[in-house]
């Protein structure tokens, strides 16, 4: 009989929040964190008593209890009303738990009777280096690393989107069609980054029939169409126009953000499941085939991705990295038997046993990569 | 019922312990002709023990067939996967998790060691049984401890062997009441599995074709006709001994008291069977439909009398009928045990089911077996019209662990 065993886990997750979240414990009874680490909030519909006014830098725990009539929220608010945390829907008489990691600085507490307005607000301070931003300076390090990744590969994907964009305004067919998988190539190398700004992704790498109704099918996959299926460019300028504005966006965001260690790790296994589901069946690139251009370019991604996570996991499981090491190779390998040239072959230039290979190279390689998120969480 | 199913847990968890009790229900099937099956279908079936399970287990009502292909050329990341798989395998038998954690177990940011589809479902005796083929051993130097029985099976009359669903280095028969817990076992296989194996092919099957239990009720194939009347069955030690179980100075020790097992998909054009009148159907079966009973006789069990003539002469179960040509006095006294299922894999875009008898027998030695009657079989049985052979797989299956720190392939690569 298989059994969900809860119990050592509400402890565990709990324990390995990133970042700003919320922990919610229910009716206030968390097993999770020491009771004495707790910041008790009595909210009640005319007030907020936070128990302190300041706190260590670190994981803060607060305890809401809404002793109000009124439905209440909690929220933490770093300058600017930007939001570090918030518990929701916390119902009269009902106690909740609100993790939150704070480095050192001045803040905001808010409870918001009713869940409307801006809520009754009591200052919050927090001094000292916490012992890191979860966890330790090797995580804040990768994110720092991963992001100069993100910064130069934008760049790149900028300056050959404009090419891409310049050779089909200019009628240029086979130009366009050889800048095609390149510039595609600084794309699939984060797009996991890209795909967080949910309503820009489809707009640039959408594919035909993904649409919803009333939407139009723009970006890349549109263009790949013009070139490959309907040769006709000569009215393709201003949907490249737009290729070209959507990825601006994107490249403006990307920079701005910062992803968690957890989003790297995760990242980096999504790549490998963009791989996994859409490289493969060479579903992706369906008129040009140039699969496995996106291909390598994920993979590269997931490298670099784990690469900046390294320092941090040599630390937690030398031998998991050894594994990702050996199989980055493997596949690396794998691939490489498909180069053509500057790029590489066509998808439908393999055999069924050539991505048989591919695909098991990828499933081998994504399956311990699936577990960096959890080291990376893990205390 | 609730009580049973957490003592299962708490038993299971102390380790062997859970798997002695699981234990006892099986050697009562297996012990005592007269008792009736005591196991309830939703109860566990051990995983240690002489033998492996599931093979004289009383057939399972579904099959998840997997056939991997080695992908690594490092041995002790195989030996390491097959710890793994054992593991694994012991508590899914036993109606746990796949891993230690389980489905929902874990932190949130990691992907469970159990894919969850079980969770709540019972055992339902789910017997997971290794096999080893010809390919594994010369991928990794074993040629010594290649047994000799397990020999490529030659080209047979009118077969359409499909390369891409046949063969394969390991192979795993996944055996349960529900369909769910068989997939599951196997999709935690081959996710553990994932970088060391690939899956090469993978089966379906329902609705046993074969008793293997004088407990049993014979079942019905796709054809409409009774499967495994003559079947060799648990109860029979002896026979079993004879025909089943290799046996010291058969071949290399690591296999003595396995088995060999042998797979066919054999897809049965239904369509035109279905138009084929009664006293065909039966003439090339060479029984009745109903009962079951060889041409010669009125009962399902009464022996076969290939002397028997009608009124005019002619034998009563023709030369070229099924019974005949399968039974042991046609090859020099072989037999098999046999634990085949239906299967249907949907329609084949002609508006045809895509359906037929995923054959699987296991036995002493193929090449004095299986061989033999399926020659005997190709060349003469007027069934064939309505068959084609599609796929097909030789696997050595060696005995069964009997304690917990041991695992499958040990002997082989130890």
């Amino acid at each position: 009989m298989r059994t969900p065993r809860l119990l050592a886990l509400v402890a565990a997750a709990a324990a390995t929040v990133p970042l700003a979240a919320c922990g919610d414990s229910g009716d206030g009874d968390g097993a999770a964190t020491g009771a004495s680490d707790k910041i008790t909030v009595d909210a009640s519909d005319t007030e907020c008593k936070v128990a302190s006014s300041e706190s260590a830098a670190g994981t803060v725990t607060f305890t809401i209890a809404n002793k109000g009539a009124k439905v209440t929220e909690f929220y933490v608010y770093a300058p600017g009303d930007r939001v570090m945390g918030e518990v929701e829907n916390i119902a009269p008489g009902l106690s909740r738990d609100l993790i939150v990691e704070l480095t050192a600085g001045t803040y905001e507490t808010a409870c918001k009777p009713g869940m409307i307005g801006k809520g009754i607000r009591n200052g919050f301070k927090v001094s000292g280096s916490a012992a890191a931003l979860t966890e330790d300076a090797k995580l804040g390090q990768a994110t720092t690393d991963y992001q100069r990744y993100v910064k130069s590969q934008t760049g790149a994907l900028i300056e050959k989107t404009t090419e891409f964009v310049n050779a089909i305004k200019a009628g240029d067919a086979e130009k366009a069609k050889a800048l095609f998988p390149v510039a595609r190539t600084y794309w699939e190398r984060i797009e996991p980054v890209a795909e967080i700004f949910g309503d820009l992704d489809p707009q640039i790498d959408g594919r035909e029939g993904d649409q919803e109704p009333g939407q139009e099918f723009t970006g890349f996959h549109k263009l790949e169409k013009d070139l490959w299926v309907t040769k006709d460019i000569s009215k393709s300028g201003p949907m490249a126009d737009r290729l070209l504005t959507d990825v601006q966006k994107i490249v403006d965001e990307a920079n701005k953000a910062t992803l968690s260690p957890v989003q790297l790790a995760n990242g980096a296994k999504e790549l490998l499941d963009e791989v996994a589901t859409g490289k493969i069946t060479g579903e992706e690139d369906r008129y040009s085939h140039t699969d496995l251009w996106d291909f390598a370019a994920n993979v590269e991604g997931s490298q670099a991705a784990i690469a900046a996570l390294r320092p941090a996991l040599e630390e937690k499981d030398a031998a998991l990295v050894k594994t990702l090491d050996e199989r980055f190779a493997s596949t690396e390998a794998a691939l490489e038997k498909h180069r053509s040239g500057d790029g590489w072959k066509l998808h439908n230039e393999l055999s069924q046993a050539d991505l048989k290979v591919l695909s098991d190279e990828i499933n081998a390689l994504a399956e311990p990569i699936s577990k960096v998120a959890g080291l990376v969480a893990g205390k | 019922m609730q009580v049973q199913r957490r003592k299962v847990i708490g038993l299971a968890g102390a380790g062997v312990l859970g798997v002695a009790a699981a234990g006892a229900v099986g050697l009562q099937v297996t012990g005592d002709e007269k008792t009736t099956p005591v196991a309830s279908t939703s109860d566990a079936i051990a995983f240690f023990g002489e033998r492996q399970a599931g093979i004289v287990t009383p057939a399972q009502d579904r099959l998840h067939f997997v056939a991997f292909d080695v992908i690594t050329k490092d041995r002790a990341a195989l030996v390491g996967m097959l710890e793994s798989w054992t593991a694994a395998a012991a508590r899914m038998t036993a109606g746990l998790d796949a891993g230690t954690i389980g489905a929902v177990g874990g932190i949130p940011e990691s992907p469970p060691d159990d894919t969850g589809e079980a969770l709540g479902l019972p055992p339902s005796g789910l017997t997971l049984t290794i096999g080893f083929g010809a390919s594994l051993f010369a991928k990794f130097g074993l040629g010594e401890k290649k047994p000799a029985a397990l020999a490529d099976l030659p080209k047979f009359p009118g077969d359409a062997i499909d390369p891409a669903i046949s063969g394969g280095d390991i192979c795993v028969q996944a055996c349960a009441h529900d369909p769910q817990v068989a997939v599951h076992a196997v999709r935690n296989l081959a996710r553990i599995g994932m970088g060391v194996v690939s899956v090469r092919w993978s089966q379906l099957g329902f609705g046993r074709t074969s008793s293997t239990s004088t407990t049993q009720a014979t079942p019905r194939n796709l054809f409409g006709f009774k499967d495994g009347t003559a079947n060799l069955k648990a109860e029979e030690p002896a026979l079993l001994d004879e025909h089943l179980w290799v046996r010291p100075g058969d071949g290399p020790d690591w296999m003595t008291g396995g088995s060999y097992l042998v797979t066919r998909k054999i897809r049965m054009i239904v369509e035109t069977w279905d138009r084929t009148s009664l006293l065909e159907q039966e003439t090339i079966v060479g029984r009745s439909k109903g009962e079951g009973a060889p041409l010669s006789g009125t009962q399902e069990f009464d022996e076969p009398d290939f002397t028997a003539v009608d009124g005019e002469g002619e034998p009563k179960i023709a030369k070229v009928s099924h019974v005949r040509l399968a039974h042991p006095t046609e090859n020099n006294g072989a037999r098999l045990l046999r634990r085949g299922y239906n299967f249907v894999d949907g329609s084949d875009g002609l508006g045809r089911l895509n359906a037929g008898l995923f054959f699987i027998a296991f036995q002493r030695d193929p090449r004095r077996q299986f061989v033999p009657i399926q020659t005997n079989l190709a060349r003469h049985d007027v069934m064939n019209e309505y068959l084609r052979h599609v796929s097909s797989g030789l696997f050595a299956c060696p005995p069964g662990l009997r304690a917990a720190d041991d695992f499958w392939g040990r002997s082989l690569f130890a």
